[in-house]
């Protein structure tokens, strides 16, 4: 008992230092338990993102268009990936972690519960989903366990390509036609508020919060890094002639913050819970890729013994 | 994990490392599943070098990596802790030599 407590000392010691926590160092079971299920929840939103955007592959309105949403789509299965790799190392493996997203147990961002109605769609998610991604990635490159670290660094390098592909979607439908235009800024309107929801809920409202910002698993409260987010969005929507939909969206004049409105917590918690526009229909997809994807997997295998004896 | 005829196995879990250019050294990048070396090959070519992070990549299976242990930190490494004339900055000689 009195070693546990020395234990736990030198832990949070060390993280109070800014020493980077490995897979084989001694950690306290809820800081574990913590980074497993916010590394397998990223994970799985990485997987279930490519489902929204890979709805517009085969319709996508030019050749080029469509191979870079190939590769951005590849790229977030590279994302969930290298985040499965991370987690694996706390002592979790792959297979369980798809059975706890299968079943429901494990979350994914609920951003993904929405669908992509319109091609614009897909420049809305670049820029303010993948945006947002960006601040609380790049926040987390500098989080205290290694390997989730790590990721992040590799996983900022290419979301940057995201980003800008989608803000020069909107872009350019912004100086099309009328009707692009209107579908550009309708995408938006239907994008802006849950990409704010994507930060979670205010820190009052989240119970992991003090604990994983003590631990260096959060370096900033969901808050700030939204904050953050739309301060350096609001300036791109103008450049662009998109109006963002919130009355109450105000530049501060000595903060120099943007005010912003009330984000409608009841639709967060009903989408978070399974009752978004979408869950269902990703649950589905998610399950029914597993399941076709069996008798690869059982081949695969069944080569590889071969071929070993 | 069973071995079994029937059994829906996640394959074996193999540690990628990836040189970046010719000369440099080989660094760990993360880890791919596969059922044998040659699909890690190829899993961790299309995981960790989509934009030419690599000219050569290893696949090493986890459990053939030998490691030490975080608890080793004091006794295994202790024998380079006390031995500062290894380093060039121990010798006192005269100054304004150049090359020594």
């Amino acid at each position: 008992m009195e070693e546990t407590v020395k234990l736990e000392q030198d832990f949070e010691a060390k993280i109070k230092k800014g020493i980077t926590i490995e897979p084989k160092d001694w950690m306290p079971d809820r800081y574990r338990k913590q980074l497993i299920r916010m590394m397998s929840q990223h994970a799985h939103s990485e997987i279930v993102g490519m489902l929204p955007e890979g709805n517009w592959i085969t319709r996508a309105p030019s050749l080029s268009r469509k191979v870079s949403l190939i590769a951005k789509v590849q790229d977030e299965a590279g994302h969930g990936l290298y985040i499965y790799s991370g987690t694996e190392t706390l002592g979790i493996d792959r297979k369980e972690m798809v059975a706890q997203l299968h079943s429901g147990k494990a979350k994914y961002s609920s951003i993904f519960n929405y669908p992509t109605l319109t091609w614009a769609d897909i420049g809305a998610i670049g820029w303010l989903v993948d945006g947002a991604a960006i601040v609380n990635q790049t926040a987390l490159a500098k989080c205290s366990y290694g390997p989730y670290a790590r990721a992040m660094l590799r996983i900022c390098k290419e979301e940057n390509f995201h980003h800008k592909q989608g803000y020069q979607i909107l872009a350019i439908m912004m100086q099309g036609t009328k009707e692009q235009k209107e579908m550009a800024q309708d995408s938006v309107n239907r994008f802006w508020w849950p990409s704010l929801m994507m930060f979670g809920p205010s820190d009052k409202n989240s119970p992991n919060s003090e604990e994983l910002l003590r631990w260096k698993v959060k370096l900033y409260s969901n808050d700030e890094l939204r904050q953050r987010f739309i301060d350096r969005t609001v300036p791109q929507a103008e450049a662009i002639g998109i109006k963002l939909p919130d009355e109450k969206l105000k530049q501060n004049p000595e903060t120099k913050h943007y005010e912003h409105g009330e984000i409608n917590w009841e639709e967060f918690k009903a989408v978070v819970s399974g009752n978004g526009p979408c869950n269902k229909q990703r649950m589905k997809a998610r399950i029914d890729a597993d399941a076709k994807g069996k008798w690869v997997r059982e081949a695969a295998e069944a080569y590889a013994r071969k071929n070993r004896n | 994990m069973s071995e079994g005829n029937n059994s829906d196995t996640q394959w074996q879990l193999w540690e990628v490392f990836t040189q970046e250019k010719s000369g440099a050294p080989h660094e760990h990048a993360g880890s791919v599943r596969a059922a044998d070396k040659e699909m890690a090959l190829l899993n961790a070519r299309d995981v960790y070098s989509r934009r030419k992070e690599a000219v050569n990549i290893w696949v090493v299976l986890a459990e053939n990596i030998v490691a030490s242990t975080p608890e080793d930190v004091g006794p295994f490494f202790d024998p380079a802790n006390d031995k500062i004339y290894r380093n060039p900055n121990f010798y006192k000689t005269p100054e304004g030599i150049k090359q020594i």
